[in-house]
């Protein structure tokens, strides 16, 4: 083939993937499937090529196309009602959460939707929640259609149960916005009005003036005290009547004490009052708030593990096939189960040829053949054929839902950790309350007219607004750090926990080795292109992974096939056939029993032998491969920490994982999701914090219990729901820096909270001697407040750079 | 100077109307999609364009 080199690097026009050695061509451009091809013809039949100029190979693969029968279920009534936002009589709307929207050519396809689709009305993209709503007319277009022409483009719409009892956070949002605007309206005026006082000018004006300014201060105050913060008095009363002093309490006490000594002062004429620095506190608090909130919204992923179950299931009636959503589904009930569906409830075979990938279970990677009668669990995922299965359980009576509603998951606070600054929270309010009791004593044996002015000063001054904006902005800025390297946390507040882990729990299957990395190669005398094309035929026959993966390496789904005669699969020996009149054979040495025989002494090599026409003419070798820097990743997590392995795998590989495993560390095979479950339960209650490391399919349960469950993913599209921490599979090698950054991150904190601490004591020492002037409360809280702000932002910026993390 | 303060507050109370009100109708909700919104380019379909022009 003496043009093969220049068309291997071909890529489809269309998704970007390599388009083989055999792209389809068509108007000029390459393509590496038919289902790519589809939607460039729909695209340019609708004048929608602008889709590949905005950015270049924009489009999903549709190698694997879905199947249509999948979304007939969108004709029920019932689960119409609960999908759609708004039905009149004429138009219907919808919004669709979309997880592979990705760039911005996806949005102006989606945006254009309504050139496709005469029956669309309008419809608007939300790309950071990667949202699209949509008004259509729904006698000229169906729920199901639409949503089958969304897949048909590649942007299938994620319709899970959890998306149809979404609360509504928008209120939420928009009412801290409204908070952050009051107060930010009142806080520049108050700060206005001020000015004369600031600068000593109304000893020169008239008297009458700082009163009606003092007047007009305190009314403008008072939203802000009514209004914007109220949620720190509702959030430290709540935490009051727990028993338990939280950042809020010294937070909402300040500013209560303020607006009570302000408002005193100003009726009775003594003064100005502190309105200009409560305003200022609300306003920065606020911010803060608002900041965390978008960072939480960009990173916001669905936990729900409601997202693994499909919504419906075909279901057999009559001999009819019909849809049902899933907790309808009774004991009984014949179902009909697709090509990549995932088995809702536990049920007997009836027919079809079962393949179940169980690793969502029981931690085995390859797929088990079940037999007609026998029992498959649910949870499992048929691989090839569709299938007859009958209901043999309820859904919620299943061992699945039995590991996913195990009370470790409905446990809120899982963790043992507590955050540094709910700890030093504690401390702070209590050291100042004392300082303020003795402040005020001391004044009340001196001299009791300044008691109640030193008492109130120390719990003005000593407002800890720059700790409690420290925390959020240090951890709030770190993680935005982490995701742009594709470590994605589930909450700031698990950088805290990262810092503090001391044990380290790898899963082996998918997490140190790859599932999709694996390479292959040809060893032996060279085929030719008729030979590699009957080769394919065969292999493609069959589904064990081996042959998978062979006709992957030798031909694309785009081949026609030659058929194959007289096929046998022996399990765990081979396949043979006959093709084009001449014996093939594929499989173990044992099974060819040809002269290119090696021994199998590396457990991580998989041999299969090709034999033509009886003739052994060479072997493929597959190799299982370890994630790329897993040894130096092993040690630097080891420097400190302790690390353990558990695999669902037989023991085989044993002495291999040991040259990357410490002499410390456990190694544990054979173990169940329960076992690796009650292995991170005794290494915390020995007093370890433990994270777990997996692959989040059969370790679920696992990564849960432990403090920080971090999933390995290939696909960021598909995650653990129990998982803390979605981490690309991509950036492995980088782990031992996400740790130590977290680490780095938790100094800034501190170092912060000193900050804040030394202008506390400069202004404590003012409040204690009872003369903080207004003036000086006003300019060291906001000051405090910034360089807290700048240094947070500015050292975790400098320190993700450090640690290689940007 | 009554009259001065007095305008300046309405002012401003206007300014907060003004923005309570682009909340309202939900222009802080999704900051990042208009921002590329505006870049598309505007193709109308080859017989809308030709009606359009005739």
């Amino acid at each position: 083939m003496p043009n093969k080199k220049v068309i291997a690097g071909i890529k489809c026009y269309h998704c970007g993937d390599h388009a083989g050695n055999f792209p389809i061509n068509f108007d000029n451009k390459h393509f590496c499937c038919t289902g790519c091809r589809g939607v460039y013809e729909i695209l340019a039949d609708n004048n929608l090529c602008d889709y590949y100029t905005l950015d270049s190979n924009p489009g999903l693969s549709l190698k694997n196309p879905v199947s249509r029968v999948k979304f007939n279920y969108l004709d029920d009534e019932q689960i119409q009602k609960q999908l759609i936002d708004y039905r009149d009589e004429k138009i219907s709307k919808v919004t669709f959460h979309i997880p592979s929207m990705h760039c911005s050519s996806c949005i102006w396809l989606l945006e254009s939707l309504y050139k496709l689709e005469k029956g669309i009305l309008f419809n608007r993209v939300d790309f950071l929640k990667k949202q699209l709503s949509v008004s259509f007319d729904h006698h000229k277009l169906s729920l199901r259609k639409l949503v089958e022409m969304l897949s048909s483009l590649g942007y299938e719409p994620a319709l899970n149960l959890s998306n149809l009892d979404e609360a509504k956070r928008k209120d939420n949002g928009r009412r801290l916005l409204y908070q952050i605007g009051v107060a930010g309206f009142c806080f520049g005026n108050i700060m206005l009005i001020s000015f004369p006082e600031y600068f000593g000018l109304d000893r020169f004006s008239q008297q009458s003036f700082s009163r009606i300014f003092g007047f007009l201060n305190m009314a403008l105050a008072l939203p802000v005290f009514l209004y914007s913060a109220r949620d720190y008095f509702i959030a430290a009363f709540k935490s009051l009547r727990k028993g338990v002093i939280n950042i809020d309490f010294p937070l909402a006490l300040g500013i209560l004490v303020m607006f009570v000594r302000s408002s005193y002062e100003v009726i009775s004429h003594t003064g100005i009052g502190f309105f200009d620095t409560l305003a200022g506190l609300v306003f920065f608090l606020l911010i803060g708030k608002w900041v965390q909130n978008r960072t939480f919204e960009t990173l916001s992923f669905e936990r729900d593990y409601k997202s693994y179950f499909p919504v419906a299931v075909s279901v057999l009636k009559d001999n009819l096939e019909t849809t049902l959503p899933v907790t309808k589904l009774k004991i009984g009930d014949r179902i009909i189960i697709h090509n990549n569906e995932i088995i809702p409830a536990d049920s007997i075979l009836l027919g079809g040829e079962a393949l179940i990938d169980f690793s969502f279970v029981t931690g085995e990677s390859l797929p088990v053949s079940k037999v007609f009668g026998e029992i498959i669990y649910a949870g499992g995922r048929q691989v090839g054929g569709t299938l007859e299965l009958e209901v043999s359980k309820s859904v919620s009576q299943s061992y699945l839902t039995q590991l996913w509603n195990s009370e470790h998951f409905a446990k809120e606070n899982k963790s043992s950790i507590k955050t540094f600054q709910s700890v030093v929270s504690k401390y702070f309010t209590i050291v100042l309350l004392c300082i303020a009791f003795t402040a005020a004593l001391y004044w009340f044996i001196k001299d009791p007219s300044l008691s109640s002015n030193a008492f109130t000063a120390v719990l003005i001054i000593a407002c800890p607004c720059a700790l409690a904006l420290s925390s959020p902005f240090a951890l709030g800025n770190s993680l935005r750090m982490l995701s742009r390297s594709k470590f994605y946390l589930k909450s700031p507040g698990y950088i805290e926990h990262m810092a503090k882990i001391d044990s380290v729990v790898f899963d082996k299957t998918g997490t140190i080795t790859q599932a999709a990395g694996s390479t292959i190669y040809y060893e032996g005398a060279e085929l030719s292109t008729q030979q590699k094309l009957e080769f394919y035929s065969l292999c493609s026959n069959s589904v064990h992974p081996l042959s998978k993966k062979i006709a992957n390496f030798l031909g694309s789904d785009s081949l026609k096939k030659i058929s194959v005669h007289d096929f046998k699969e022996i399990t765990g020996r081979g396949i043979e056939g006959i093709v084009n009149g001449i014996s093939l054979r594929a499989g173990s040495h044992v099974f060819i029993d040809g002269m290119y025989l090696k021994p199998e002494a590396d457990l991580l090599l998989s041999y299969v032998y090709l034999s033509y026409n009886n003739k052994t003419i060479g072997n493929f070798c597959i190799k299982h491969a370890y994630r790329d820097g897993l040894k130096p990743v092993l040690h630097k997590m080891g420097i400190n920490r302790k690390l353990s392995l558990l695999s669902g795998d037989r023991d085989a590989e044993r002495s291999n994982l040991k040259q990357f495993f410490p002499e410390t560390g456990e190694m544990l095979f054979n173990q169940s999701p329960a076992d690796k479950m009650l292995f991170i339960d005794t290494q915390k209650l020995n007093g370890f914090k433990v994270a777990m490391i997996g692959d989040g399919l059969n370790d679920a349960g696992a990564l849960k219990v432990a403090d920080l469950g971090i999933c390995v993913t290939e696909n960021t599209a598909h995650f653990s729901p129990a998982s803390d921490v979605i981490m690309d599979a991509a950036v492995f090698e980088k782990l031992p820096d996400f740790f130590n950054y977290a680490k780095d991150t938790v100094k800034v904190i501190r170092i912060s909270f000193v900050i804040s601490l030394l202008y506390n004591v400069i202004g404590l020492s003012f409040a204690v001697k009872g003369v903080l002037s207004p003036v000086m409360a006003a300019i060291l809280m906001p000051l405090s407040s910034i360089s807290v702000i700048l240094f947070t932002t500015a050292a975790t910026y400098l320190y993700a750079i450090k640690n290689k993390i940007i | 100077m009554y009259l001065l303060i007095g305008c300046s507050l309405t002012l401003a109370l206007g300014f907060l109307a003004a923005f309570i009100w682009s909340v309202k109708s939900g222009q802080m909700d999704d900051d990042y999609t208009p921002g590329v919104r505006i870049l598309f380019e505007d193709n109308p379909t080859t017989d809308e364009s030709k009606k359009d022009n005739q």
